[in-house]
């Protein structure tokens, strides 16, 4: 009579590469930190800027690639971010820095009553129907004289403040901000929750099935989306010091965003991280041709999600297995 | 109250436009289930497509034709219908799917290429198309109520439209082929069905709509490159009120869109269009299938 | 011969459904396919009609190389499907879905004439909702719309499934009534009886390969029973 053995093995999180990005990413961190002492100030607003676009497409790959819920009007949360700024800052006297954080906050708190509209659509429905919600909030905006209507209001309340130490202290939220963007989003997607929003990606009904509350689920990726979003608006807008709703509620946010993640790999965390970086350097050497630039970005997209649906991160992450930031577990057969 | 009686007068007949913009959208909607984020950049490609086989593209040699809006117009219908049947064909029919991602960021990469294309040909500028002093003349009906001509003109073709797409799709055997390729894919193909053809035809006649919408567009008001999203917000608002698989439900939409605006319009130039959308997400609310909903 | 298929493979993605499938059917003949589920007869159907691919050898139909031609090649040469399911289209009246058949225009004795004549219930519910219709006047518009496409083969799919045994037996009597006329027939079924009764030969499926083959009426219970379950 034999007993059944159970072969030993572990659940491995971590890969080569993730351990060696983890690394360099540690020093790389330390690099950034430091930068206002060493730096120029134009690098400092070009990282802040990088940073603003790189928190909004992560936020929308959350959304899309992870959530399976394609949104168009993802703006509509970033310039609530950037007049909520406003608002605390400007119209109630509270500290510009604090009312970054706040801002979003009021973005996600908006986000709960839209979504009991825009999730009663479906697929490309449910796109179409949130950028009609950012058109809502572009046009409320717009009409309130208060702030400036469509020609945009300045933010005066920081004229106290000595610019270079505006500046140093906006470069630094930036950086917390990114880290903490990237962090809950590789947070989420280890946990429970991840498996649970992966599962629903995969098939909606079988998630069900198993018992995961398919709509709760959606609605915490959506504010969590959301709430990102405005962090995103408010930052950039804390360092441009000038808004207006034409460009705050833009759908160039949503456009730029899909082309971020697009390229670098939808469904990955590193994707639009690589993104990020590719669209600033595209950004600064190419947009001064203007019209042309962005026919070039459609075209690229296009192609990109015909013949690459991963993106090129997604692509070489499928192929070799790479992954910086793991969030998958790997079954490992112990040896004998 | 005559000045009531006006408003949603002129907001029925702004409605008809909207359905116009809707139909082309509600028949891809119904049959392949394609979100065409380029349908309102689509319209008004149609548009400066009129205005350049026309008056020609500025700062080239291309000096266009100078035939009048109807002669115009009946060039311009069978190049957009040629033109859809080989975008699906070509790009579209490779996008089609479970998954909304592909067709969303391809259509949304055209929007942009078109805005700014149209952008670098045309400037900036508004620009229109003339009308031939149509666009002054009015009926009057009775003392204080005035509508004019060219918005008659377009709310009878919005409705002739709808009735030839009624028609088309519920008594054409092209019509029955296209009811059937939306139900069943698989089975349509075991009949003999081309799906890929099909499936352009239907987006040949919807582009077909595009151009006579956009030229209308071209000539009632004045047209300007980034126009198209706003467009595709009516049409698609249009179809989700009217609801999915209905032209006079498209049409019905239109109608209650164009009255919401135009109401709003009165009590305040900037709230026009604002009041189209908060109706909308209101019937989104209260009647989330539409007034005329085709169960499936 | 008027349907070969020599070696047909038939792949979803990864998985292998078919393992190398021989089948041979003449002019006039009715030949059925028996397994269990999962077996790949449906599979074979769906590859003979074109919606999955084949090598083009793998398929001669009527003297010609079909294996691997879009579905409206198939259909044009002579062949029509009545699919498992019935699969007939809910937005279409039962006329339309009748007159759907016919899209390949094939000249030949069907019409809707000829197809009221055989199934006169239906004349009464032609502009009925298909989906209104009873399960056993659903199949008989899904017969009668694979008729319509004036076909030299008819692939039936399961077409007892989920009816009711007394209307099943009219299902098949009608049948029989079509194919004494000449038309060749390919009968996929669950019931095994029955497919022994309606048929001249026999092919039995298990797990993508045949298993058994032979004229209906010389084969024994054991000899399925066993090529059935593989045992």
């Amino acid at each position: 009579m034999s007993t059944a053995a159970s072969v030993p093995y572990t659940v491995e999180r971590a890969t080569r590469a993730s351990r060696v990005a983890a690394v360099l990413g540690a020093a790389l961190v330390v690099l950034a930190v430091s930068l206002p002492w060493w730096g120029t100030n134009v690098a400092m607003r070009s990282v802040v800027e990088i940073s603003c676009y790189l928190v909004f497409a992560s936020m929308w790959n959350l959304l899309a690639g992870y959530g399976g819920l394609v949104s168009i009007g993802q703006q509509g949360f970033l310039g609530l971010g950037g007049y909520f700024l406003f608002i605390f800052a400007q119209k109630m006297g509270v500290n510009p820095f604090v009312s970054v954080p706040l801002a979003a906050l009021v973005a996600a708190a908006i986000s709960v009553p839209t979504a009991q509209f825009v999730f009663r659509l479906q697929g490309g429905y449910f796109a179409v129907g949130t950028w009609v919600v950012a058109e809502v909030f572009r046009l409320i905006f717009a009409n309130v004289s208060a702030l400036g209507g469509g020609s945009g209001t300045s933010l005066t309340a920081m004229v106290g403040i000595p610019k270079a130490t505006r500046e140093m202290i906006t470069y630094w939220m930036a950086l917390a901000i990114v880290v903490f963007a990237v962090g809950l989003v590789y947070g989420l997607l280890r946990s429970r929750f991840g498996l649970a929003l992966t599962a629903i990606r995969d098939s909606e009904r079988a998630a069900e099935s198993q018992g995961i509350d398919v709509a709760r689920v959606k609605l915490i990726v959506y504010v969590l989306a959301a709430f990102g979003a405005g962090l995103a608006g408010a930052l950039y807008y804390l360092s441009n010091l000038r808004i207006s709703p034409d460009v705050a509620f833009s759908v160039n946010w949503t456009a730029f965003s899909i082309f971020i993640v697009l390229i670098g790999g939808i469904g990955t965390i590193e994707g639009p991280i690589l993104g990020a970086l590719l669209f600033w350097l595209l950004n600064n050497y190419l947009s001064d041709y203007g019209s042309w630039y962005l026919i070039g970005l459609g075209l690229m997209a296009i192609v990109v999600i015909i013949k690459w649906p991963r993106g090129i991160w997604g692509s070489l992450s499928h192929r070799f297995g790479w992954q910086l930031f793991p969030v998958q577990r790997t079954l490992r057969l112990d040896k004998e | 109250m005559l000045n009531w009686i006006d408003t949603i007068l002129q907001g029925i007949i702004l409605g008809g436009l909207y359905a116009l913009f809707a139909l082309g959208q509600s028949l891809i909607l119904g049959v392949m289930r394609l979100t065409n984020v380029a349908h309102g950049d689509f319209i008004i490609l149609g548009s400066f497509a009129g205005y350049a086989l026309i008056s020609g593209i500025p700062g080239t040699p291309l000096t266009g034709l100078g035939l009048n809006p109807v002669i115009t117009m009946l060039i311009l219908l069978p190049i957009a219908a040629s033109f859809g049947y080989g975008l699906q064909r070509g790009v579209l029919n490779g996008t089609l799917g479970a998954d909304p991602m592909p067709s969303l960021v391809v259509t949304f990469g055209l929007s942009i290429i078109i805005q700014n294309l149209l952008l670098e040909l045309f400037s900036a500028d508004p620009r229109s198309i003339s009308a031939l002093g149509v666009e002054t003349k009015s009926l009057a009906l009775g003392e204080n109520i005035h509508i004019g001509i060219l918005p008659l003109i377009i709310f009878v073709l919005a409705l002739a439209a709808t009735a030839l797409m009624e028609w088309l799709f519920h008594r054409t055997d092209l019509g029955r082929a296209f009811r059937a390729t939306a139900d069943d894919i698989d089975t349509v193909r075991l009949m003999g069905v081309n799906h890929r053809h099909v499936y352009a035809l239907a987006t040949a006649i919807a582009f077909a709509l595009i151009g006579l919408a956009g030229m209308l567009q071209g000539l009632r008001t004045v047209i300007q490159p980034a126009d198209g999203p706003g467009l595709l917000l009516y049409a698609f608002e249009a179809v989700i009120i009217g609801g999915l698989g209905s032209f006079w439900g498209t049409f019905a939409g239109g109608v209650l869109l164009g009255v919401a605006q135009s109401i709003g319009f009165r009590f305040d130039p900037g709230w026009g269009i604002l009041i189209g959308h908060v109706v909308f997400l209101v019937m989104l609310m209260i009647r989330p299938s539409g007034f005329f909903p085709k169960t499936r | 011969m008027l349907l070969q298929t020599t070696q047909l493979t038939a792949h979803y993605g990864d998985f292998q459904a078919l393992f190398g499938i021989d089948f041979h059917l003449e002019a006039g003949e009715i030949v059925a396919i028996i397994g269990a589920n999962g077996a790949g007869k449906s599979t074979f159907l769906k590859t003979v009609t074109g919606l999955l691919p084949a090598l083009p050898e793998a398929v001669r139909f009527d003297g010609a190389r079909l294996g691997g031609r879009p579905p409206s090649e198939i259909v044009a040469a002579g062949v029509a499907m009545v699919p498992e399911g019935r699969r007939l289209f809910p937005s279409l009246s039962v006329e339309e879905n009748l007159r759907m058949g016919a899209y390949s225009r094939r000249p030949g004795k069907w019409n809707l004439e000829s197809v009221y004549e055989l199934f006169p219930m239906l004349r009464d519910k032609r502009h009925a909702p298909s989906t209104s219709l009873s399960g056993g006047q659903q199949q008989m518009v899904a017969i009668g719309r694979a008729l319509m496409a004036n076909p030299k083969l008819l692939l039936c799919d399961e077409i007892s499934l989920g009816l009711a045994p007394i209307v099943v037996q009219e299902i098949y009597r009608t049948l029989g009534r079509v194919t004494a006329e000449g038309l060749s027939a390919v009968i996929v079924e669950q019931d095994v009886g029955l497919a022994q009764r309606a048929s001249s030969r026999l092919y039995c499926f298990q797990e993508g390969r045949v298993s058994l083959t032979g004229r209906s009426d010389e084969l024994s219970r054991e000899q399925i029973s066993q090529a059935y379950f593989g045992v």
